[in-house]
């Protein structure tokens, strides 16, 4: 079963980094993605620009709104994501625990839903 | 007995064992059930005529596991994903042998609990979902034992398995690395399901044997699996809580612990308490489970209730206080001072207590006021206080009790 991992950062937290620390947290993030495509988890993934990036559209009765920002504005954001294959929500879960964002802020876990 | 008294009994003893094989064997809540409800209108169909089998246990199962694979190649008709599904469900599960023996009926007796106390499911569901699903408590009693609507706490349920289903948790017990983080949660389960049984939340009896058994029969299983000293304290606390059964109600009456005939203490169950709260005690510091035990342990100690240590069963609810601050263990630990310095100490704590709002509507704390206020010789007080617990309480027992404490009060 896939599921899929959302990763929610403080930005400013990765921001105050030092350089030296936001090194050595790329290479935790580099180290899980090639443990996890050795056990087969990996499906896919990718780190996303900061939210001041992001733009949001909605059509609502024919007309095309565009804002800036995210879809909602909260303390973490959605910085990245890994999609993984596991057998149940416990295996998915352990996979999750160990993406190196997990001990600074949080990763939401949903499982895909398939249509057959 | 008639077989149908039989079939009942069965289905007292047997239902949720039968349930717990049935939802790894068709790997599905809903369809378990289904299939449990099936299994047992054929037996009320067969047995009579057949005869009782050796194994009803085996037999349920087998007949349930039948039925549900049957209902689905009927479905497969109108769904052709279900024909496959039925397949797999009849070939991975050949060897009638392995699946009914006693110790993997004992294994899904586990699976259930630590699936339906996951992590992954919100706290109030894991426990409505543990007293319907293992216990076999209807939605009314659960939402009676929660103070919420049976609606409220059906939508619980369904929402918890809908999770269970559609993020595949998985129906096994968590391996020795998960398994400490995954404990705590299903102690509280186990502890809330004892009290359900203990003090049965509503109607005329006021303990229902069987449900505290089986979360002292949790208990036990989960101390042979992971014998942790919270596990062990909670089985310890359960137990000497069990040992004053037959003394805390007289004809139907609640007896209050000073008044209990101390003869009628279950004294095997009490050294076994006592045996295990040392255990628990002797292993780290000690968590809340093990320090109830360690009051409770006081209690079954003292010959008669005059030669009660209180000194040490506050000095044991300031460690619990430290361990796990509620206001209800303020509570207690106040009427534990108001027997170790006086009435009027322990009137003056309860009513700080209850000033504070969060125990207005909780009857004990009305009815310890009363009991401090009698004993002060406020009879006017305690009236209005006892009035107000009687207000609050819903078991009859409980209710006789006060109505019999405000009598008292006139005499």
């Amino acid at each position: 079963m896939r599921y899929l991992c959302l990763i929610y950062d403080e930005e400013k937290k990765l921001a105050a980094m030092s350089k030296g620390e936001q090194d050595a947290f790329m290479g935790e993030y580099f180290a899980f993605t090639e443990d996890i495509k050795k056990s087969g988890h990996y499906v896919g993934g990718n780190a996303l620009q900061p939210v001041h990036t992001a733009t949001s559209v909605r059509l609502r009765g024919g007309k095309l709104s565009t804002t800036d920002g995210p879809f909602a504005e909260t303390k973490e954001q959605l910085g990245g994501y890994y999609l993984i294959e596991a057998k149940d929500l416990n295996d998915a879960l352990q996979v999750a625990a160990k993406i190196p964002s997990a001990k600074l802020g949080t990763v939401e876990v949903r499982p895909i839903q398939e249509f057959n | 007995m008639d077989v149908r008294a039989v079939i009942d009994e069965v289905y007292r003893t047997e239902s949720r064992r039968v349930l717990a094989t049935l939802i790894r064997l068709l790997g599905d809540f809903d369809r378990a059930e289904e299939a449990l409800h099936d299994a047992f209108s054929a037996a009320i169909e067969q047995w009579p005529r057949d005869g009782v089998p050796a194994s009803p246990r085996a037999w349920l199962v087998s007949a349930g596991r039948f039925r549900a694979i049957d209902a689905l190649r009927r479905r497969a008709r109108f769904d052709a994903s279900l024909a496959a599904l039925a397949s797999e469900l009849e070939g991975q599960t050949a060897a009638p042998v392995e699946w009914i023996g006693e110790d993997t009926l004992e294994d899904d007796r586990l699976r259930l609990v630590f699936t339906c106390c996951h992590p992954a499911l919100q706290p109030d569901a894991q426990v409505a979902l543990t007293l319907r699903e293992v216990c076999g408590l209807t939605t009314e009693e659960i939402a009676r034992a929660f103070l919420t609507a049976p609606r409220t706490v059906a939508q619980r349920i369904v929402r918890a398995k809908a999770k269970i289903r559609d993020a595949r948790i998985p129906y096994q017990v968590p391996d020795r690395r998960e398994l400490p983080d995954r404990l705590d949660a299903v102690l509280r389960v186990v502890y809330l399901v004892f009290n359900e049984g203990y003090s049965a939340s509503s109607g005329a009896t006021l303990t229902r044997h069987d449900v505290s058994g089986e979360a002292i029969r949790l208990g036990r299983l989960l101390v042979d699996l992971l014998p942790e000293p919270e596990a062990i304290g909670l089985l310890a606390l359960m137990l000497l809580q069990e040992s004053r059964r037959a003394a805390r109600s007289a004809d139907g009456e609640v007896v209050l612990l000073d008044a209990q005939d101390r003869s009628r203490w279950d004294h095997s169950l009490i050294a076994e308490g006592v045996r295990l709260v040392e255990r628990a005690l002797g292993s780290g510091p000690p968590g809340p489970y093990a320090v109830q035990a360690a009051i409770a342990a006081v209690h079954a100690e003292a010959a008669t209730p005059d030669r009660t240590d209180w000194a040490q069963i506050v000095g044991l609810y300031d460690v619990l206080l430290r361990a796990d601050a509620s206001p209800v263990v303020e509570l207690n630990r106040a009427a534990a001072v108001a027997m170790r310095d006086g009435p009027a100490a322990g009137l003056a704590l309860i009513e700080g207590i209850l000033a504070r709002g969060e125990l207005q509507d909780y009857q004990f704390a009305h009815s310890a006021r009363a009991d401090c206020c009698r004993r002060l010789g406020l009879v006017d007080e305690a009236r209005a206080a006892y009035t107000r617990a009687l207000d609050l309480a819903r078991q009859e027992p409980e209710r006789r009790f006060l109505e019999r404490r405000l009598r008292e009060l006139e005499m």
